[in-house]
């Protein structure tokens, strides 16, 4: 049943993306409602396959890499979406919806393998929670970051396109990229802690120092320096927005690691 | 009773002769006092731009009017002849000047298509011309209808939207990088015109800090006090800049004051947040050099006018809509002039009151039936008489004041006492009434009147 509506969200998402990048080319701005409605409508089937997801799935299973990325997806819609009401800075989707895209398409083309550990404890659910909660975090960083980029060479160069005149101000992005450090960092802290605490758990060590593990903690402290740095020395604006970009490579190259060590079990 | 306007432009006339025939805002009350004191010119304004210099004129007759104004135009500077100037002229009349100065207010004319100062500049011309008494009926109608139309194009299309003008270029710019203007800083180096304009556009813009430096410290002062912001020593000024969001320079300077090494110190001392600096100087003030420095962004004047240009593009399509509703509106006013002339009041008029009369005496005829045919001619003959007799003063007057400059305002009175824009308003019911007026006429207008009915307007009646 959830994956029929799966497959009903990545075909609206497709659209979505298709009808979000021919705004991002075209002068009218007609084309960002259309394209609103539709990452709109499908946020609402995402929401009932993640519900009927959980309501298949039972209770004492351990979460799956596909379930996992499917949330990634869906909160990177719901930040889209809040950040789009608050600031109709439509050309958000342009960068968003095709993201969220990519993650559920990859979801989808995994199998939903039955996971091979037997967590004791639900530790195992909050830490797949909060770290994808943090990835979103450096996911939307990340969105601004390049847009920043965009921007900033745009005005460097002085071409003044269409796309200059859809992307918001420079400072709007700066700020859309530590807020959403600020918030994602901490939750990828708990994340990783909730992970180091099941693995006690579930292997009577915190760490093991295996590859992703390795990579999570580079990743954490990447971060951690990025935020420090922006704080104290002025990392910010086009700094900041390389940092953020670079961050989230260490993100996917964590998840991949977990992804090709694992085939789907998060430990 | 003519519209003309006489004048030139930037399309015409190149700046060493407008420059010569732009009259300043001190003189403009007297030269356009002056321009009504010329032979033939009942109404008169002044428009006076860097870009144009017009006389709009209400005249008795285009030749001898043209005439006039092209040699009150010469006698405004004694260096310009009459030679000189009339190859630049362009002379407009009737409806093509109304549009011409509906198309002038709407900026439709202007060097930057949409720029909005021509609107009050125009504003300014007409509040002068009424001061001093120059203008009447005819001018002050033309005119405000030219400002309402602006208006209306303004709001109704896009024209006005888009960076109109170098200084306001900058404010787009600035809010590229700073979406919120409220909390920023601007530093003025320097009193360009164009850098003033700009830092005034930013305040407008909700800017709140202005810090504001020129080699003369009093200059400085003067310019604090009248921006409402804070005056900086100018060997100083360097050391302000990491304070400053916005640093706009417009010195005349034949050196660089901005140094790399000075933004790259501002920029360090910001954190890395982001500096926008426009160098509207000629020679520039800013080392270019400064491109390059990350989280500065420095714009020259070319910078600014390329964008100016884009946007001049697109502003195109917008002003195609735009000459569509002058058009409209330049039809719209001739019907009003068309009512302002003599002839046709009077054909209304007459038309009017036989309306009255015969709508009158069919009722009371109809109750006496019993009366005899010469009775009944009596009984009509009376209402004609009374009739004519009530209108017969308007009548004169309006034809003797045909000439004079308040002939309009009377015809303006006329209407309005007589009711007679309920049919002026819809043209064809006045040309049926006076057609259907003849048969009455013939039956009851005495040949006095009959006389006074103008032959222009309808031949039928002249007989």
């Amino acid at each position: 049943m959830a994956a029929i509506w799966v497959m009903i969200t990545m075909v609206l998402y497709f659209v979505a993306t298709v009808t979000f990048l021919a705004y991002l080319l075209r002068r009218s701005e007609a084309l960002s409602k259309v394209s609103l409605g539709i990452t709109a409508l499908g946020f609402l089937t995402h929401t009932i396959a993640l519900a009927t997801g959980m309501a298949e799935a039972s209770s004492s299973s351990t979460p799956s890499f596909h379930a996992a990325l499917s949330f990634f997806s869906w909160t990177l819609i719901l930040v889209f979406l809040v950040v789009e009401f608050r600031h109709r800075i439509h050309v958000l989707g342009s960068f968003m919806v095709p993201l969220a895209l990519v993650s559920l398409g990859s979801a989808a083309a995994l199998p939903e393998t039955v996971p091979t550990l037997q967590p004791v404890f639900k530790t195992l659910w909050f830490h797949v929670t909060l770290s994808m909660l943090g990835t979103v975090g450096f996911a939307v960083a990340f969105v601004a970051g390049v847009m920043y980029l965009i921007q900033d060479s745009l005005l460097k160069s002085k071409r003044f396109n269409v796309l200059y005149s859809k992307l918001p101000a420079l400072d709007f992005l700066d700020h859309l990229n530590q807020q959403s450090i600020v918030l994602g960092f901490p939750l990828l802290t708990l994340g990783i802690v909730t992970g180091a605490m099941s693995a006690e758990f579930v292997r009577g060590s915190y760490v093991t120092w295996n590859p992703e593990q390795t990579w999570a903690l580079v990743t954490w402290l990447f971060y951690f320096v990025v935020l420090l740095g922006r704080l104290t020395v002025g990392w910010r604006a086009k700094r900041a927005a390389y940092l953020t970009v670079i961050g989230f490579a260490c993100v996917i190259l964590t998840l991949v690691g977990v992804l090709l060590k694992g085939h789907g079990a998060l430990s | 009773m003519h519209l003309i306007v006489v004048g030139l432009s930037h399309k015409t006339a190149p700046v060493e002769i407008r420059e010569k025939l732009a009259v300043p805002d001190s003189r403009l009350g007297e030269a356009v006092s002056r321009l009504c004191t010329y032979p033939g010119v009942k109404e008169g304004m002044l428009l006076s731009t860097c870009n144009r210099v017009e006389a709009y004129a209400v005249v008795d007759e285009v030749e001898s009017g043209y005439g006039s104004i092209q040699e009150f135009l010469a006698d405004t500077h004694l260096a310009l002849s009459s030679e000189q100037l009339t190859p630049h002229l362009y002379c407009h009349t009737g409806d093509r000047a109304i549009a011409h100065l509906f198309r002038v207010a709407a900026s439709l004319d202007s060097m930057i298509i949409g720029e909005s100062q021509i609107l009050g500049q125009l504003k300014d011309a007409f509040e002068t011309a009424l001061m001093h008494k120059t203008t009447g009926v005819v001018m002050n109608k033309v005119v405000k209808k030219a400002i309402s139309v602006a208006k209306r194009v303004r709001t109704e299309t896009k024209i006005s939207e888009m960076a109109v003008s170098v200084s306001y270029a900058a404010v787009e710019l600035a809010r590229k990088i700073f979406s919120n203007l409220d909390q920023k800083t601007v530093l003025l180096v320097g009193a360009g015109e164009m850098a003033k304009l700009a830092a005034r556009h930013l305040i407008a813009q909700g800017v709140r800090h202005v810090r504001i430096t020129t080699r003369t410290p009093q200059h400085a002062i003067d310019l604090a006090a009248k921006f409402g912001g804070v005056p900086v020593l100018f060997d100083q000024f360097r050391d302000e800049m990491a304070s400053a969001d916005i640093v706009l320079v417009s010195t005349g300077a034949a050196h660089y004051l901005v140094s790399v090494e000075d933004v790259q110190r501002a920029v360090k001392e910001r954190m890395n947040r982001p500096m926008f600096l426009i160098d509207i100087s000629v020679p520039r003030n800013i080392d270019p050099a400064v491109r390059h420095v990350d989280n500065a962004f420095l714009f020259d004047i070319d910078d600014l006018k390329h964008r100016v240009e884009q946007n001049r593009a697109e502003r195109v399509q917008e002003a195609e809509t735009a000459e569509r509703m002058v058009v409209e509106e330049v039809v719209s006013l001739l019907d009003w002039m068309k009512s302002l002339e003599v002839t046709p009041t009077i054909v209304a008029l007459r038309s009017r009151v036989d309306e009255i009369k015969r709508a009158e005496v069919q009722k009371v005829l109809g109750r006496l039936a019993h009366l005899s045919p010469q009775d009944r001619e009596l009984v009509e003959g009376m209402a004609s008489s009374i009739v004519n007799k009530l209108i017969h003063r308007t009548m004169v007057t309006l034809k003797t004041e045909v000439n004079s400059s308040s002939g309009p305002a009377f015809v303006e009175a006329a209407r309005r006492f007589f009711h007679l824009d309920r049919a002026a308003s819809a043209d064809p019911g006045v040309d049926r009434q006076t057609e259907e007026a003849p048969c009455l006429l013939h039956e009851s207008e005495e040949s006095e009147h009959a006389e006074r009915a103008p032959e222009a307007s309808s031949p039928k009646r002249a007989n």
